[in-house]
């Protein structure tokens, strides 16, 4: 190696400053770290903290360790940290980031974490562009767990998962993680550096501060991968893991940057300033003066009011707002309400209907299994209903031939050809609007001021507004034409 | 102020917002997916963090970062995403991280159908993650409750440190009733313990992880200690109609609801029914079950499920009276006729006492 190489370098016979002087943390040999002899985590962890040092970021840093060898990176590591599941560091790291934009987050994690458990994490955090560094270390297998087969085990290699060695067709390629992610748009910086000799360890030193300075620089998503020696599960020496490295797996792993988009990087925008909390409700609409008040003038209602109302008819006939509308009058009318959806598999069948419940008692269940008004607007609806209508109820229906299947004793019926008449208003889609208009005038609990004050809420189109109140007019009108020419049983 | 007609699932993000939430993390699942869309709509808007994450895996393990981070975070799922975030659930209960998990519960097992049950009642109330420990579960039966749950369910999760889950069915998600917010929003101090990348919280360590036997045997008894005092003091249910039950029914979420028309229904017939509605599932509101010994006969449990919550009134009661149960699942939901139905029959089966009748008429 070149003297004028190593001459950028300045001897320092010192612990980084981002490290704890002892190592508190462990339970014992609190001097030193637990990793094995010629391990490539403490080296990784010096270039980490040294670069901490350099840009002085120990207050605001966050280290995230996953679930491997350097689960315990926070034993040395003077900084904030969080430990997370086992390939969830990069999820981790992303909420933490953005929770806190202005600390420095570092994802450091292994080939397991990150290769194969958490390569959703990954995938999804590079792609998103979160502002983080992560320091990937690959050593080709499982070491935490002794040396069970990895996404990045070499072809051939074996593990105690593969004791025959790795092989193509069983368990496929080694899997080139900063390749795949150099192949989205949204990452900053992307390097893959090694641990085989003086010369690669210093490009990894340098590579790992260019990640952290990134961050600082508040640019982008950058990820360093490091290829790290294992001694212990390789069942080589020191010296012998750093040439295997350098011989072997830098020959699956190329040693390069695959993305620098650093140069003409512009800081990522700070989060705005939240509102102040005052204006929160008023933001989230559920401040005082976004509700208007009950209508001014109160209705006495003729009769108790107890309404049990079931609506049904065809997806796209307005069976879901015609029941809005009613639950909405009746809470503007001082009553006690509810609104259900039709709900679950019915609702994907194309029809569609809702229990409305209306009384100035609150309201036990919600569900309407025996209406005593059912809005049938279509004839498969009345016939799935019908049946369930409380004697002396009412039906609504939509059209003028009532099947005769259905016609009960001791149930009031108004049929009507409602689509048509609401087409001679002028839209046929209104016949939701004349059908509740027929409802209310039977009902007789509302007053009109509540059912103006609903559809203005809910129906914010003019031209709807003022085609739904004729609608809603002539509902009522039909119904009294009608009623002596109705039936009344029971 | 007049209240707001709204969607139980609305009504929730709101109360969250409202009880300090500034980070939602998702994953869209009929039928819970109106909250997560209420979310990404005013979560940004209040200074907060809104992301759909790429699993409902990686979602609660985003919230474990927010958490970690010091900030009150919540999600919205229901059966298959909850299953998935289970091992997030147990990493951060034991991290003693808090955070709100809203459970719109659907149709199971596996893809099951996108209907209304309760049958995540196991997995959320007894913990399908592993270790020793346990979730506060609220279970809401109402838009307001929703409101008013979620804002509890944040205070407890803070008071705690464990993740509190409200466990509603479709049906409380999806129905439109009157909801009333506070007229103030919380700002909530960041907890002391959280890392939040300055000098002070530098110190600090999130982690599940205790090495020594002893060491993980003490933090678990000190897990249970806070469990211990959340069964004293946060048990909650209501009570409608026991003083004189003889015929108790007990069900929570939609089912608390049908089965007080059907209390309603059963005292006109003369029949001494109450409703005792447990509000947390865990803590088990024993006590109020025990309260009611002395005058039941015998308790009918109701439920959308194959029978989950029995069995924790079964422990509650411990023999001390008998406990019927009855179940609808797919998305069928116990009718009032078929629950009276039964009621009928257990008051001849147990010999009830009718009311008389001018007891009946106090009623009415």
């Amino acid at each position: 190696m070149s003297s004028e190489f190593i001459s950028e370098y300045e001897v320092i016979h010192a612990k980084p400053k981002a490290f704890y002087e002892t190592y508190a943390r462990k339970d014992e040999l609190q001097h030193q770290t637990h990793y094995c002899p010629g391990c490539g985590h403490g080296t990784i962890h010096k270039m980490l903290a040294q670069a901490m040092d350099e840009f002085g970021i120990k207050d605001r840093t966050i280290l995230i360790s996953p679930v491997g060898c350097s689960v315990f990176a926070y034993y040395y590591f003077d900084v904030g940290n969080v430990q997370a599941a086992h390939g969830r560091a990069s999820a981790v790291a992303t909420a933490v980031k953005r929770s806190r934009p202005e600390s420095i987050v570092i994802s450091y994690q292994g080939d397991g974490d990150l290769a194969a458990i958490g390569s959703a994490e990954i995938l999804h955090a590079a792609n998103r562009g979160e502002p983080i560094a992560v320091i990937f270390v690959n050593n080709a297998i499982y070491s935490m767990t002794g040396g069970q087969f990895a996404p990045t085990t070499l072809i051939g290699q074996k593990s105690t998962t593969t004791p025959g060695g790795r092989s193509a067709i069983h368990e496929g390629y080694p899997l080139h993680v900063s390749e795949l992610l150099a192949t989205l748009e949204a990452p900053m910086y992307i390097e893959r550096v090694g641990l085989g000799d003086n010369r690669q360890i210093a490009q990894a030193s340098r590579a790992i501060r260019r990640a952290v300075e990134n961050q600082v620089r508040g640019l982008g998503f950058s990820f360093i991968e490091v290829l790290s020696p294992c001694p212990t599960i390789w069942r080589l020496s020191p010296v012998e893991s750093q040439r295997w490295v350098r011989e072997v797996m830098e020959k699956t792993y190329p040693l390069a940057v695959f993305r620098d988009r650093t140069k003409d990087a512009q800081p990522r925008p700070m989060p705005q300033e939240p509102p102040a909390l005052d204006t929160i409700p008023q933001i989230i609409g559920v401040a005082n003066g976004d509700v208007p008040e009950d209508s001014a003038i109160r209705h006495e209602p003729v009769t108790d009011v107890d309404l049990h109302v079931r609506v049904a008819g065809f997806g796209g006939q307005g069976v879901l707002l015609l029941g809005e509308v009613l639950a909405e009058a009746g809470l503007d009318a001082g009553l006690e309400v509810s609104w259900l959806p039709s709900y679950g598999p019915e609702m994907r069948s194309g029809t569609s209907n809702c229990h409305v419940r209306l009384s100035r008692e609150p309201i036990d269940s919600p569900l309407v299994t025996a209406p005593n008004v059912l809005v049938a607007m279509n004839e498969p609806s009345l016939k799935k209903f019908d049946k369930s209508v409380q004697a002396r109820g009412w039906v609504i229906y939509n059209g003028d031939a009532f099947p005769p299947e259905c016609v009960r004793e001791d149930v009031h019926v108004l049929a009507l050809p409602f689509t048509q008449i609401a087409d001679a208003l002028g839209d046929a889609r209104a016949a939701n609007m004349v059908m509740l208009g027929a409802l209310l005038e039977i009902a007789d609990a509302l007053p009109q001021t509540s059912v103006d004050a609903a559809l203005r809420r809910l129906v914010k189109n003019p031209r709807f507004f003022e085609l739904d109140e004729r609608a809603l007019a002539r509902g009522r009108e039909l119904y009294r034409e009608s009623v002596r020419e109705v039936c009344h049983a029971g | 102020m007049r209240k707001q007609l709204m969607k139980g699932n609305e009504a929730i993000v709101r109360s969250a917002i409202l009880a300090g939430c500034r980070a939602f993390y998702g994953y869209p699942i009929t039928p819970a997916s109106e909250i997560t869309e209420a979310a990404a709509e005013f979560l940004p808007r209040v200074g907060g963090v809104f992301l759909q994450a790429e699993s409902e895996v990686a979602a609660i393990n985003m919230l474990y970062g927010a958490s970690s981070a010091g900030v009150r975070a919540m999600t919205a799922s229901s059966g298959p995403g909850i299953s998935l975030m289970q091992e997030g659930i147990s990493y951060m209960a034991g991290a003693e991280l808090p955070c709100v998990i809203a459970d719109i519960t659907r149709g199971g097992p596996g893809l099951g159908n996108i209907a209304a049950e309760q049958s995540d009642y196991h997995q959320v109330v007894k913990g399908g993650g592993n270790g020793s420990y346990h979730t506060l579960v609220l279970a809401p039966s109402s838009a307001q409750e929703m409101a008013d749950l979620t804002a509890l369910a944040f205070e407890l999760a803070d008071r705690y440190r464990n993740p509190v889950v409200v466990l509603a069915d479709g049906f409380v998600g999806q129905m439109m009733e009157p909801v009333e917010f506070p007229q103030r929003a919380t700002a909530p101090q960041t907890p002391a313990w959280a890392v939040t990348g300055t000098a002070e919280s530098r110190g600090n360590l999130i982690t599940s992880l205790h090495m020594g036997s002893d060491e993980l045997e003490a933090h678990i008894q000190h897990l249970e200690s806070k469990y211990r005092r959340a069964e004293r003091e946060e048990a909650r249910a209501e009570d409608w109609r026991t003083g004189d039950a003889e015929i108790v029914l007990v069900g929570y979420g939609i089912v608390g609801r049908i089965l007080k028309a059907v209390t309603a229904e059963a005292r006109a017939e003369g029949i001494p029914v109450g409703l005792l509605r447990p509000i947390t599932l865990y803590p088990f509101p024993t006590r109020n079950f025990q309260r009611l010994v002395p005058r039941a006969r015998v308790f009918l449990v109701v439920e959308m499920s194959n029978g989950q919550l029995v069995e924790d009134v079964r422990l509650a009661l411990n023999g001390a009276r008998p406990v019927e149960f009855f179940g609808r699942m797919g998305g069928n939901v116990p009718s009032h006729g078929e629950v009276l139905a039964l009621v009928r029959r257990l008051a001849r089966q147990y010999g009830v006492v009718m009311e008389r009748e001018e007891e009946r008429m106090a009623h009415v």
